[in-house]
């Protein structure tokens, strides 16, 4: 895997080592760690939706469910987080296992069940009725396990081993295989490809790595709400960045969350009354122009994208 | 040409319906290896249905398909694949958006071919496609994108190969190249059964020919017999008089 090592070498590493190195020198820890989570989950969304096809607008369910996996372990069990992180991720695989059947759903109609299904987690966790185990719609406070610093490496790896996740798809016959599965099921399975099997791997990895990074989540914020962890707003930037890069690519989603996160703390910083408008254009732009993303700039003039 | 006697493909009294439509009714037929089949009849006749159950996209409501002594009837396409039988599409289905030579690669990688999978440079060269083999698949012509359906079948090393209107298309240089394509396929031992409309690539290419109406088999035999049989020339023709 010739090109695999060479893209962990210029993408994955680099990224890694900037990402851990900024905390020394830029003071807004938070927004440093917020940017790891949207590469994360950025990429996640690459994985179900720029190699499967699927559009997942409940996104956020996965990450919620895995915030609350962490919290739940932490309050009941005195879970370390370490541990706890990894059920969050287990959490993210038993709510997709759960979900499964929507794969049979396709386009637009997949889009909306997954979302419907995002908000049925977060009514459930949110249930007055479950106050003994959720704390209901009055918030969890994990003082114990609080450690943002920890949490934040805990984070570089989720990213770390996500992105690993996608470059081998990006340089595998098994990344190609479900490619494959996205432009054509029928065609697909004709080519000795179980579509089935494929698309229930490819779905599960990307709830897995929205379990992991919920409850990395969890773990650096500490005190949250059920409306917190499964804002829409986590699923709408992951897949607006992912979509803004250039899906089925590496690079595509790492570029989008940089510029377009960027972009928006920036204007949010410093001309919050143009906030809406500029990034409302800039999306529009993109759509309408860059449908397939920054990363088509290069593609349609024959070059290599990674 | 001397061909085995035990078939590879038997097809048995097969029935498929969509609601109250009976598409395939008692459909029965073999191929033996190294066979090219030629399935014919009118637009409706149940060609491609009986292609479509061959190759596991359907599963059949009645009756049996066996392929190399085994029952596959129902088998979902993937693993029809692994045993041995692939096809290509009457609108060829290539990954658009993957080059040309991904498109070939996906089913070296998962098309789990016996023996000595096919060489892909070789296959792209002796299809055409060579040239284009970096392009995504959405900028080849359609006569181009039936090729690499057909390649995409060849790398997966099938034992039955269902060529759905392959020469539909093709101009005329086009079809004699291709005949001869299928035809050395067939001498190195695949059978191959093909739907297609233009009879005279039909008379070429197949040693046998069997003529559906409405789901059954109406004729078995060679194709110069069949145009001389008043039931074919009916359904061909249409209407009661015909004969």
């Amino acid at each position: 895997m010739h090109n695999g090592f060479k893209h962990t070498l210029i993408i994955l590493v680099p990224l890694l080592i900037v990402f851990a190195a900024l905390p020394g020198v830029y003071q807004n820890h938070l927004l440093l760690f917020n940017f790891v989570i949207f590469l994360i989950l950025a990429q996640g969304v690459n994985i179900i939706y720029g190699f499967t096809g699927y559009l997942p607008f409940g996104y956020v369910g996965f990450f919620g469910a895995g915030a609350y996996g962490f919290a739940v372990m932490v309050m009941h069990f005195q879970t370390p987080a370490v541990a706890a992180v990894l059920v969050a991720g287990l959490v993210g695989i038993a709510l997709g296992l759960l979900l499964t059947p929507l794969l049979r759903l396709t386009g637009a109609y997949f889009a909306i069940a997954n979302l419907a299904a995002s908000l049925a987690v977060l009514h459930l966790v949110a249930n007055p009725a479950l106050e003994n185990i959720t704390k209901g719609p009055y918030g969890v406070s994990l003082t114990g396990t609080f450690n943002p610093s920890f949490a934040y490496d805990a984070a570089l790896v989720v990213l770390a081993i996500t992105l690993g996740g996608v470059i081998y798809l990006r340089n595998s016959s098994f990344g190609l295989a479900l490619q494959a599965v996205r432009e054509d099921a029928v065609s697909a399975a004709m080519a000795g490809v179980d579509v089935v099997k494929m698309r229930v791997i490819a779905w599960l990895a990307s709830a897995l790595v929205a379990g992991l990074a919920g409850g990395v989540y969890a773990w650096y914020v500490s005190v949250f709400y059920p409306d917190n962890v499964f804002s829409g707003e986590f699923s709408i930037f992951a897949i607006v960045f992912a979509l803004f890069g250039g899906v089925a690519t590496i690079l595509g989603p790492i570029v989008g969350v940089i510029i377009l996160y960027g972009i928006y703390n920036l204007i949010g910083f410093t001309t919050p009354q143009y906030f809406q408008l500029v990034y409302g254009l800039l999306i529009m732009g993109l759509v309408l122009f860059l449908p397939a993303g920054l990363m088509s700039l290069a593609t349609r003039r024959g070059w290599h994208v990674p | 040409m001397s061909l085995e006697t035990t078939p590879i493909l038997d097809v048995n009294r097969l029935v498929k319906r969509f609601g109250g439509f009976t598409a395939l009714d008692g459909l029965s037929f073999h191929v033996v290896p190294g066979e090219i089949l030629g399935l014919v009849g009118p637009n409706g006749s149940g060609k491609t249905t009986a292609i479509n159950v061959i190759s596991g996209l359907y599963s059949p409501d009645g009756g049996g398909v066996i392929f190399e002594g085994r029952a596959v009837g129902g088998v979902a396409s993937h693993r029809l694949v692994h045993r041995g039988i692939n096809r290509t599409f009457q609108v060829p289905k290539p990954f658009m958006s993957l080059s040309v030579r991904e498109n070939v690669e996906v089913a070296l990688a998962y098309g789990r071919a016996d023996g000595v999978p096919p060489a892909i440079d070789a296959l792209l060269e002796e299809y055409r496609l060579a040239d284009v083999a970096k392009r995504p698949a959405a900028d080849l012509n359609s006569a181009q994108q039936k090729m690499l359906d057909l390649t995409r079948a060849l790398a997966t090393a099938p034992r039955l190969l269902l060529l759905d209107e392959l020469a539909a298309g093709l101009n005329p240089a086009e079809l004699d190249w291709i005949a001869d394509r299928i035809k050395a396929l067939a001498a190195k031992g695949m059978a191959i059964i093909v739907v297609e409309h233009l009879m005279g690539f039909i008379e070429h290419i197949t040693d046998r020919v069997i003529v559906m109406n409405a789901g059954k088999e109406i004729f078995e035999g060679k194709l110069a017999a069949a145009v001389k049989e008043p039931q074919v020339i009916e359904v061909f023709l249409g209407g009661e008089h015909a004969a």
